[in-house]
Parts: C-alpha cells; structure tokens; sequence
C-alpha cells in the first residue's frame, strides 16, 4: 500500500525517472532502428501504393502516441485534481509538449502520404479535423498553464481543460466508423488484422519504439519541471549546486 | 530477402522518396530538437544555480 | 451613475441568503429566478456590451461579401459557414466578460458561498446572458441572410440551427471564461481554448443549412445538435462550477 504513494513525491521520484531515462532511450533507439530496417527493408512493396506506403511506419505510431499521451495527460491531470497531487500535474505539464509533437508529425507525415497516394495534402474529413482539433487542444493546456501565475491554480485550471478535451479522442479514433472519410479504416482492430505480417510486425515495434522515445522524454521533461518548481527545497538545491 | 537492388533505388522510394525521406526525417528533426531543448533549458537551470550558489557563498564569505 | 447600474455584493447575496436552503424544487427554483432576474436587470440597464457583441456580429457578417465579391451563388454556399463562424466569434467575444466583473467586485465569492448549488447558479447566468445577449444575434439572422440571398426555407433552417446551437456555444463558452476568469489577455486565451471544443457544433449547425441546399434534409444536423445541447446542459454548469472554484480558491 505504501509502495504506491512512495514515489508520489517529487524528491523520490526524481532519481527513478533519473535511472530509467537512459534504458528507455536506449530500448528507443535499438527498437528504431529494427523497425526501420523491418519496414524500409524487409517488408515488401505494397501493390497498390508503392513504395509511399512506407510512411505508415512513422505516422500510425505518431497518431497513436498522439491520441495516447493525450489520455495519460487527461488522467495525471485528474489524479492531480482529486489526490491533489503536485506530482501528477507536473507529469500532465511534461506530458503535453511531447504530445503536441506527436499529433504535429502525425498530420506532416499524414499529409506527405496523402499527396501521392490521395492526391491531397490535405481533407476536411472527421478524422484528420479532429486530429487538427487535437493539436489545438494540446496547444490550449499549454497556453492556459503559461497564463496562470499561481502554479497550482494553473495545474488545476489546465487539468479541467484537459479533462474537457477527452471526449475528443474517441471522436478521433472512432471517425473512420462513424463517417465516410478519405482516410483509410482500421487496419488494426479487435475482430483481426487486414495487413500483412511484416508491415505488420515493422508498424508494432516501430509504436514501441515511438512509446519508449515518449516516455523518456516526458520522463527528462519532468525532472526539469521538478527541479524548477521545488527550488526552494534544500534537496534541489543540493542536486543544483552539485558540479 | 530485401526487395532493394542498390542504395540509390532505397533513396528514390520508387519515386516517392521525397515524401518517405521528408516524414523520417521530419520525425528525426522533431525528437532530435525536442532532445536539445530539454537539455539545453536542464544545463541553464544548473548554470543559474551555479551563479546563485556563487553569490551566496561570495556575500557569505563576506559578511 | 454607476451605482445605480451596477448592484453591490451585497445586494445580489442578500435575496440569495433571504430564502432558506432547502434541498427543494420550489427552493431551487427560486434561487435560479433570483440570479436570472438579478443578471437580466443588469443586463438591460448596460446594455452597451450587449450592443456592442450584436454590431460585430452585423459587421463581420457583412464584411465577407465585400471581401470575396458579390457573387449570388457563391454568397448562398457561404452564407450557413459565415453566419456562424460571426455568431462564434461574437458569443466568445460577449462571453469573455462574462464573470470579469463579478470577479472584480466580489460577486463571484458570494455566488460561490451562497446556500444553493453553484451549476445551479451558473445555469441561471448563463440563461440570462443568452437571453439579453445571444437570442439577439439568433434573431437578427434572418436579416443578415438576406444580404447572401439566402432562400426563405435555408433561413428558416438557419435560424432553427442557431437556435439550438448558440446555447451550447454559451455553455462550453462559459468553461472557457471561467478558466480565464481575472486574467490578463482572457478575450484572446478564452477563444483559443473554446473554439477547438466548439468545432463539433460549428459543423453541424451550418452543416445543417447545407444539408437542406442539397435537398438531404436537415433532420440528422438538428437531431446531432439537440444532443449537444443536451450533454452540454447536463455537463457544463458543473465544469463551470469547477472552473470557478478553481478561480477563485
């Protein structure tokens, strides 16, 4: 029971993220660089779009890490607000900078695989708008926390916000079922799998790769919102001032 | 095995390279920025430190 | 002058206190009609605000046509699509201030301690401000249609949707005002978080009016738009309230 709330302070929880920062990185790495070679070279040529399928390998995990940080975002946030906890609210304000990154290169990279494959950059599809919507989201918590100069009024301020933004990510996920839209159905879903197993297999661990490169930087995101928040503690400024 | 015959068709993506180059790539310039800020904004927050730590123990040694 | 114009914290939580706190409907009911009438009366005796967010309204309106030339045809397409993206921009215009000046003179802390539940109280606001503010923007539609040579029935529908949809505009928009509430640069940092959760509507609404130029009907819009309308009343006065507790600590 006591292991749970152990790492809820922020001092304590400093040097966990400190030691898993550079495996996360490394399984990062060693996992992208397999992806990448699984799917810019193993997997075959798609028959009907060509080589510019190979996007896929990128934007499906960003798009994913996108809806996904979203979520963890969301629910820290929440922690924050009911166990008012200053921890979890820090970890909703690391959460979001990677987020929004995410959701950016999903649309890049979404927009560089429709041009040759679609035709167009771009379509006001409910996906892809809610996709857009998403980033505006993340863009508004931010934006909302930097507004506010108590810090607590402002985690709580940006939770409710995010909290709000939620209903958001079904709309994302389930558009392609609910709506006609130029953007393709799930490839991936509960009932099977319509994709061969290579792109298949390149896609997943190509995700993990996404995950673990997420997590790290929300991790070193963190410490430093740690670090700069609790200043004033003796313990900070002892890690500070250490050369 | 691969389905690539040399490293200039893997560059060309069947004419599509621009496209496949220019997401990887973007993906590539994002998290490698991402990297650099935070590092760059943990090492001015030390170096902060540093300079008040200096101060402090310069007017210490004053007083 | 400005006494008269503006009541004092204490004269709005007196009534608010005068009436005992029971649990009731006829309690509740009256504390709702309390802070109703209470903000109506303000609303009428300033309504320079009120008048101010219905000419931007008029003039962002008219603005497209002598911006992207008078085409007739090109105007009915784009008449749904401007009408509403103006009715948004005027709404969180007009909503931005909605709790700046109860913040600033003391009001919100006595509607957050008075004896009734504050969505409740917040519910109440938000009416009166639709009702002196929002419906005239709704009703001055019609009007505006007329400049984009809009057909009687594509008014009717567009007037049906606004309808509907600018009391889920004043909720959401509310959360947003809330959020802000007593900050520098509210009016701007409101709309940005407001407008993303505001798309849904946006597109339904002046979808609607679409729907019906292409002879589809405008049922399913105005069914989607309902049910905004219903999540947004049952969820947003308690958000709001949140919203304002976290304001105000």
């Amino acid at each position: 029971m006591n292991s749970i709330f152990y790492f809820a302070a922020p001092q304590r929880f400093y040097p966990l993220a400190g030691r898993l920062i550079p495996g996360l990185w490394l399984a990062a790495a060693l996992l992208g660089v397999f992806g990448l070679y699984l799917g810019l070279v193993r997997a075959p040529v798609d028959a009907q779009q060509g080589q510019a399928y190979r996007i896929i390998f990128v934007h499906v995990p960003a798009a994913w890490m996108s809806m996904l940080i979203y979520l963890a975002m969301a629910g820290w946030a929440g922690v924050g607000l009911v166990f008012n906890s200053r921890l979890a609210s820090m970890m909703a304000c690391a959460l979001a900078p990677t987020g929004a990154i995410m959701t950016f290169l999903a649309l890049w990279t979404g927009a560089l695989w429709g041009k040759p494959t679609w035709g167009t950059w771009w379509v006001w599809d409910a996906r892809l708008t809610s996709e857009l919507v998403l980033l505006f989201l993340y863009v508004g918590f931010m934006a909302l926390h930097g507004a506010i100069e108590d810090v607590r009024r402002a985690d709580r301020a940006a939770g409710l916000l995010a909290l709000v933004g939620v209903v958001n990510v079904p709309i994302i996920y389930f558009s392609v079922k609910w709506w006609n839209t130029l953007h393709q159905g799930a490839s991936i879903s509960p009932s099977g799998v319509s994709m061969a197993t290579p792109m298949l297999v390149g896609m997943l661990v190509m995700t993990l790769a996404f995950w673990a490169y997420c997590i790290a930087a929300a991790l070193m995101r963190v410490r430093f919102i740690i670090l700069a928040r609790e200043q004033h503690t003796g313990w900070v400024q002892k890690t500070l001032e250490a050369p | 095995m691969s389905s690539w015959t040399s490293l200039s068709e893997f560059a060309a993506m069947g004419g599509y390279g621009l496209f496949v180059w220019g997401s990887l790539g973007m993906c590539a310039a994002c998290m490698a920025l991402e990297l650099l800020w935070l590092r760059g904004r943990r090492q001015a927050l030390l170096n902060e430190a540093q300079l008040q730590a200096g101060l402090h123990a310069g007017m210490g040694g004053q007083s | 002058m400005n006494e008269l114009s503006k009541l004092s914290a204490t004269q709005v939580a007196q009534p608010l206190a005068a009436v005992p706190a029971l649990p009731s409907l006829p309690s509740l009911l009256q504390g709702w009609r309390t802070v109703f009438v209470q903000e109506m009366r303000i609303a009428f005796r300033r309504p320079g605000h009120t008048l101010a967010a219905l000419m931007f309204f008029v003039m962002v309106v008219s603005l497209f046509p002598l911006g992207v030339g008078p085409e007739p045809a090109l105007l009915r397409r784009m008449a749904a699509g401007v009408v509403w993206v103006a009715a948004l921009l005027a709404c969180m215009l007009s909503l931005s201030r909605l709790f700046a000046d109860d913040w600033q003179d003391g009001t919100l802390e006595s509607l957050l301690l008075a004896a009734y539940p504050l969505p409740l109280l917040v519910l109440a606001k938000l009416a009166a401000h639709w009702c002196s503010s929002v419906l005239l923007l709704v009703l001055i539609s019609p009007v505006l249609a007329l400049q984009f040579d809009l057909s009687a029935s594509a008014t009717g529908v567009l007037f049906v949707s606004l309808l509907l949809g600018t009391p889920v505009l004043s909720l959401v928009g509310a959360i947003g005002a809330a959020l802000t509430v007593g900050l520098r640069g509210a009016g701007m940092l409101m709309s940005l978080l407001t407008l993303p959760l505001l798309v849904p509507v946006l597109i339904f609404g002046a979808g609607a009016v679409d729907a019906h130029q292409a002879d589809l009907g405008a049922g399913a819009h105005f069914s989607v738009l309902c049910a905004l309308l219903l999540l947004a009343l049952v969820a947003a006065p308690a958000v709001v309230a949140a919203a304002l507790r976290i304001a105000v600590e």
